[in-house]
């Protein structure tokens, strides 16, 4: 499982940080860090729910 | 169950029909949406795709393959009625579809005024059509009116002001997104507004739209009039439940659902049009009409009429609600539930600037967060919130973190 994010989209609103904060994260700069880009599978739940609740439709998932 | 029918092919309906398939519903499912489209995102549409700088491609909202899904779609069809006795949903060209599930996410449509006449130059702002149409006119250099300076009036305007468009925009209220947000940050975002050369009335009341075929000026109730191109109509949404009148489920703006978001047995709701208590605000009965939230209950209304279906045990609903806006390079975020009596303090910054956190208290509580460009720490209080944490503990966060 990879995460791919397109940065284009993503308006740094956080909520995947909100979701999965030890994944994403929203720094001071108003950037958003993928801090696991492969993370292990039994975060698949978690990173899928941050997939469908983003509010730019900026995540996906590979894999 | 068999069938489950899936009405409102927006955000709720599609994260409805996925999660449906994701639980391991395997019958017949029905997709029912009166746009000819499928399912689109529809924030961009006062934003990327009305500033130009997206295509209509980029709001889709799957990115997978719908053959997935094995849905039944029919799309370009609005549901007509609904017959809770038999079972069936009446389609636009006389089609019924029996069910034994329903989803009802028709979301809602926008609110207009009957003194309104129907010219060339008068739109409304809901769909993907819409916003082309008035993507055509703006790239013609239209002189811009909104009325209404909420969510969808102050992105619009944002947007004619980033295409260097003039825009004027009419509001009755004191203070733009003052049912959002309350008057103390209304008055930040009036100044911001005036600030970016949005010629922003507030407190004035609109007279008459005149001209011939097309629209040619707005004339207010102080008998001064504005020239006006393109006007904008951005004065909030009704529920879309008149295909629900006559069905006997409880309506009052919007459907009456209990805390799982059943309407009737085998009848959800989710999106725009669900009313239901919020065990989180003390059973406030709530309307939302945010994105975040017609995702949540999509997917929510799904698990649920599945799982009561089942004759399992279903939790109620019970979110942080939250809201965003993006205007004038400020990202305007918004979580809980507040109002203007509720106890209002500034953090993270400072209100006359625009990187901000606005914490609300009520009886000691903290039930409410607001950020300008403060994402990350507005998630964190989102949290705080569902934890019922006290407006002390944010604020005492608040100082340690800086």
């Amino acid at each position: 499982m990879k995460i791919v994010v397109d940065f284009e989209k993503c308006t740094s609103n956080a909520v995947c940080m909100g979701i999965a904060p030890d994944i994403f994260e929203v720094r001071d700069d108003n950037f958003l860090y993928v801090l696991q880009e492969e993370p292990p599978e039994d975060k698949r739940a978690l990173v899928e729910e941050a997939v469908r609740m983003c509010p730019t439709q900026a995540i996906s998932l590979e894999g | 169950m068999n069938t489950i029918a899936v009405v409102g092919a927006s955000l709720a309906g599609l994260r409805a029909v996925e999660t449906l398939r994701h639980e391991g519903f395997t019958g017949r499912l029905v997709l029912v949406g009166a746009e000819p489209h499928l399912p689109y995102d529809r924030p961009p549409l006062s934003k990327e795709l009305l500033a130009g700088e997206w295509e209509h491609d980029r709001t889709v909202l799957r990115k997978q393959p719908y053959d997935d899904l094995d849905l039944e779609l029919r799309l370009g069809t609005a549901a007509t009625g609904l017959d809770l006795a038999t079972q069936e949903l009446a389609l636009a060209g006389g089609t019924k579809v029996a069910f034994d599930g329903l989803v009802i996410a028709t979301g809602s449509t926008p609110r207009t005024l009957p003194s309104i006449p129907a010219l060339d130059g008068v739109f409304t702002l809901r769909t993907i059509d819409d916003c082309l149409a008035i993507r055509q006119r703006l790239d013609m250099g239209a002189r811009v009116v909104v009325i209404g300076a909420g969510f969808i009036g102050s992105e619009v305007a944002s947007t004619c002001r980033k295409r260097g468009l003039e825009v004027t925009v009419l509001e009755a209220l004191p203070q733009p997104m003052v049912r959002g947000v309350g008057t103390r940050i209304g008055a930040r975002l009036a100044a911001i507004q005036v600030e970016e050369g949005v010629d922003l009335r507030l407190g004035v009341s609109f007279e008459a739209v005149e001209g011939d075929v097309r629209v040619e000026r707005i004339r207010l109730g102080d008998g001064s009039t504005i020239p006006c191109d393109v006007l904008i109509v951005a004065i909030g949404v009704v529920p879309e439940t008149r295909w629900l009148e006559t069905c006997g489920l409880v309506l009052d703006d919007g459907v009456v659902c209990d805390e799982t978001l059943h309407a009737a047995p085998g009848v959800v709701a989710a999106g725009d049009l669900c009313r239901w208590p919020n065990a989180l605000f003390d059973g406030e009965v709530m309307r939302l009409e945010h994105w975040t939230n017609a995702a949540e209950q999509g997917v929510f209304a799904a698990r649920s009429l599945l799982r009561r279906a089942a004759g399992d045990e279903v939790e109620g609903f019970a979110p942080v609600p939250f809201v965003w806006s993006d205007q004038y390079g400020v990202k305007i975020q918004c979580a809980g539930r507040f109002g203007p009596s509720d106890d209002l303090e500034i953090t993270h910054g400072e209100l006359d600037s625009r990187q901000f956190v606005a914490l609300f208290g009520r009886r000691g509580r903290l039930v409410g967060a607001l950020a300008f460009s403060r994402a990350r720490q507005l998630m964190q209080y989102r949290k705080m919130i569902s934890e019922r944490a006290s407006l002390r503990d944010a604020l005492a966060h608040a100082r340690a973190s800086g």
